[in-house]
């Protein structure tokens, strides 16, 4: 199944390699990146492949959320239907 | 496929703009649960309340974390309770009570169905039904009751309208320690839909399947937002900006209902397009009305900004789902909008434009608190104007007014949570006890004669 993490804060070394350390534990497969900084703000986009994790996609949810708080950064983990359904007619 | 910049939209309107699908609403029928007596009849519609919706809670949670989408409320329509207890009408407290303890018991904030059909008479075993509402409303915590009294085909029922003016006053008394909140559960409808899933008025109506899924969206904190962004942008360019987001928030709930029936067994029902403001800064309907260019919600101008809104959302949201209902349209509660409290506090909105709202917009007068004194026959003709704008238009409307007992024009009434804060405010003191005394039926307009 195919998700979307995205990791929003304020910007500072190191970020991306914890993130996708965090999806390697995971067995979440990273297909894309991208990232863009607004002012001092960090966003990074990845699109995800969460077929061969063993955690389902709530209890990933969880997990990046308590990661987030960690690293003092947002991250979220949604599934990539939320984003066609609002964004694709 | 979506661009970076989409992604971003979505998250800000969920961190920033109060981005969420207020309601998950479980619709299930009772008809099945009818037995001889009422203690087997409540037995058997707990059972069936409690099995049919078991799941309901652990799966909108589910969903919202894979989304991404905040879930606020979980809950459940059933069938309008007079139906089923219309052999022991007396007893109908028993099945009330069964369905508040069922809602406890699924961990849902609202149950609602305590209700009649009664828009054309009211049956002797309705009368009965309607006469204990307000003690099943002041003793169960959850359980929400709605009445309707009207519609376009068959006109407005004014006997039932007389006695729901009593039964409003009676229901702030017996829930007068708690500000009158008895009467924040209770809604008297004109052309009540089937199929809506806000509280207090949702039902299940006879017509639907056995057990359905209808999902309302929410979102003013984003149309506001989106406005925000096109500050001088002509009333036609506004009006797009609305329709393109309603568009973006319908299809999240389009989405989560059509995963939420299909997990949890039920037939995917209707999305509700309303924009349902609540008590926080940044989501209230107000404040969309105010950034179009309005000073202050309430001044001249108010009612033809909430047409456009109304409009914009539905021309929006219905291109996004495939099925749409409920209400749909824009909510204007004045105890649940931080705009609308603000307004009403500072006297800048009154009765009266209230309800010349409620002829372009979805429902009708909402939470309103009105002095404690007021007379049963002018609770009645509140009812009564509202039913027949609702009547004559061919929309919904409705009354939820607080009549707040011990307390004057100025004080204050608060519910807490959702349910908001409003001030008193005041009503016209001319009698109509006469015209309500007179009862009978109002015919149906000559508009209504279309087969």
């Amino acid at each position: 199944m195919r998700a979307v993490v995205t990791v929003t804060g304020t910007d500072r070394r190191g970020i991306i390699a914890k993130v996708s350390c965090f999806l390697a534990e995971r067995n979440v497969n990273i297909e894309d990146i991208s990232q863009t900084i607004l002012g001092d703000k960090f966003a990074m986009i990845m699109m995800v492949d969460t077929s061969e994790s063993k955690e389902d996609l709530a209890s990933l949810s969880k997990d990046c959320e308590e990661m987030g708080r960690a690293i003092g950064m947002s991250v979220r983990i949604q599934h990539e239907d939320i984003f066609n359904a609002m964004h694709n007619i | 496929m979506f661009s970076k910049f989409d992604v971003l939209e979505t998250i800000d309107m969920i961190e920033r703009e109060h981005l969420d699908i207020r309601t998950v609403t479980m619709g299930i029928s009772l008809l099945p649960c009818v037995r001889e007596s009422a203690e087997l009849t409540a037995r058997a519609v707990y059972d069936r309340v409690t099995k049919k919706a078991e799941r309901l809670v652990e799966t909108a949670d589910a969903l919202s974390a894979e989304y991404g989408i905040p879930i606020v409320n979980k809950r459940v329509s059933v069938t309008p309770v007079s139906l089923v207890t219309a052999a022991f009408p007396e007893r109908s407290a028993l099945v009330g009570k069964a369905l508040d303890r069922a809602a406890r018991e699924l961990g849902i904030d609202f149950l609602g169905g305590y209700s009649a059909l009664v828009h054309k008479g009211t049956a002797d075993y309705e009368k009965t039904f309607l006469e204990t509402i307000p003690e099943v409303l002041a003793e169960t915590e959850r359980l929400c009751s709605s009445v309707n009294v009207g519609s376009s085909r068959s006109g407005i029922n004014m006997d039932a309208v007389r006695q729901m003016g009593e039964i409003v006053l009676k229901t702030a008394r017996l829930t007068a320690n708690e500000d009158g909140k008895g009467c924040a559960k209770l809604v008297v409808f004109c052309n009540a839909v089937e199929d809506n899933p806000f509280m207090a008025g949702a039902f299940h109506g006879v017509g639907e399947a056995d057990t359905v899924v209808n999902v309302g969206v929410s979102g003013p904190g984003v149309v506001q937002h989106a406005l925000k962004a096109v500050p001088d942008a002509d009333l036609t360019d506004a009006a797009e900006t609305i329709k393109r987001t309603a568009f973006k928030i319908t299809r999240a709930g389009q989405l989560i209902a059509k995963e939420a029936a299909n997990r949890l067994g039920a037939r995917f029902g209707i999305v509700d397009l309303s924009l349902a403001p609540t008590p926080a800064r940044g989501d209230s309907v107000a404040h969309i009305l105010e950034e179009l260019g309005l000073e202050v919600v309430g001044c001249h101008g108010t009612t033809a900004a909430l047409a456009m809104l109304n409009d914009a959302v539905k021309k929006g949201g219905v291109m996004a789902s495939s099925r749409v209902g409920g209400l749909s349209g824009a909510f204007i509660p004045v105890s649940e909008d931080i705009g609308m409290i603000e307004s009403a506090e500072a006297g800048r909105i009154g009765l009266d434009k209230l309800e010349a709202m409620t002829c372009v917009c979805s429902v009708g007068l909402d939470m309103i608190a009105i002095p404690g004194d007021t007379p049963a026959s002018t609770v009645s003709a509140i009812i009564a104007d509202e039913a027949a704008i609702g009547m004559i238009n061919n929309k919904t409307t409705a009354v939820r007014v607080i009549p707040a007992v011990g307390k004057k024009v100025g004080d204050q009434v608060s519910f807490g949570g959702l349910l908001g804060r409003a001030p008193v405010m005041p009503v016209h003191t001319g009698d109509a006890g006469k015209f309500i005394g007179r009862g009978g039926l109002i015919p149906a307009p000559i508009h209504s004669f279309k087969n």
